[in-house]
């Protein structure tokens, strides 16, 4: 019988220094969609049915862009910790669950870039 | 004491029904919904970059009836999934477990995403003018 606590016999051992990674990662990127979300839905409300040239200056601002981009990293970043969690619970098969993983991981990498890049291309006017 | 043969979770059979859940359920279903439905931005902002011609066939293609109808339950949806996720964000800070307090909570963000929903509508409708 050891006389040390589970904890202290836990520690360093496995994923024991990166464990919670994922549960901050999902935290932080769902805090920082708190106040963008909201940001961003009440803008494109109020650009409802306007015309290319008026979203266009809308999205050059620098603040609307740098604020769009940030939104862009967050939600991508969020959905793919979420999804993954999602997977994790659902599917048990080791293959299919790996599969759907790298999925989301690339679905949300490559989404992410495009709209990114979208983003940059509208506010730098190429 | 045999760990095997313990529920493992989400073991949704072993529960009664509450509202709780439900919320919670909700949530994870509108995490889902949101993640898929962020392709239309992806597909409205490339649009926005291909220029004017291809961007207003997208947005008469979303102020359609169809497009209306898809984007009134995604405004809900992201509101209830930001209404409900400021209170699991609270849970993981330790706040609000009591029963109670869960319960009107969950009434609370279910409360505030139709009032937000509304209110975003009613923006977009005078910013259109109709």
């Amino acid at each position: 019988m050891s006389l040390r606590t589970p904890l202290a016999r836990a520690r360093g051992l496995g994923i024991g220094h990166h464990g919670t990674h994922h549960w901050w990662a999902e935290r932080l990127s769902a805090l920082a969609l708190v106040p963008l979300v909201p940001w961003f839905a009440i803008s494109l409300a109020r650009l409802t049915g306007a015309d290319h040239a008026t979203v266009v200056a809308w999205l050059g601002r620098p603040l609307n862009t740098v604020l769009t981009l940030l939104l862009i990293g967050a939600l991508f970043h969020h959905a793919q910790h979420g999804v993954q969690v999602v997977i994790e619970d659902y599917v048990h098969s080791h293959a299919r669950k790996l599969a759907a993983q790298l999925a989301v991981k690339a679905a949300t990498a490559v989404f992410g870039v495009a709209a990114a890049f979208a983003v940059l291309k509208v506010a730098l006017g190429g | 004491m045999s760990t095997r043969s313990r529920p493992l979770s989400p073991h949704l059979q072993v529960y009664n029904f509450h509202w709780p859940m439900a919320l919670s359920i909700v949530h994870r279903i509108t995490g889902v919904g949101l993640a898929l439905s962020s392709i239309v931005l992806v597909w409205w902002l490339t649009a926005l970059a291909v220029g004017p011609d291809y961007f207003a066939m997208v947005q008469s293609l979303l102020g359609s009836w169809i497009g209306r109808v898809f984007l009134l339950g995604w405004t809900w949806a992201v509101f209830y999934h930001l209404c409900n996720g400021i209170r699991h964000l609270c849970w993981d800070a330790g706040w609000g477990f009591e029963i109670d307090t869960a319960r009107r909570s969950g009434i609370a963000a279910a409360l505030m995403s139709v009032v937000l929903t509304v209110g975003t509508w009613v923006i977009a409708y005078a910013a259109r003018g109709v």
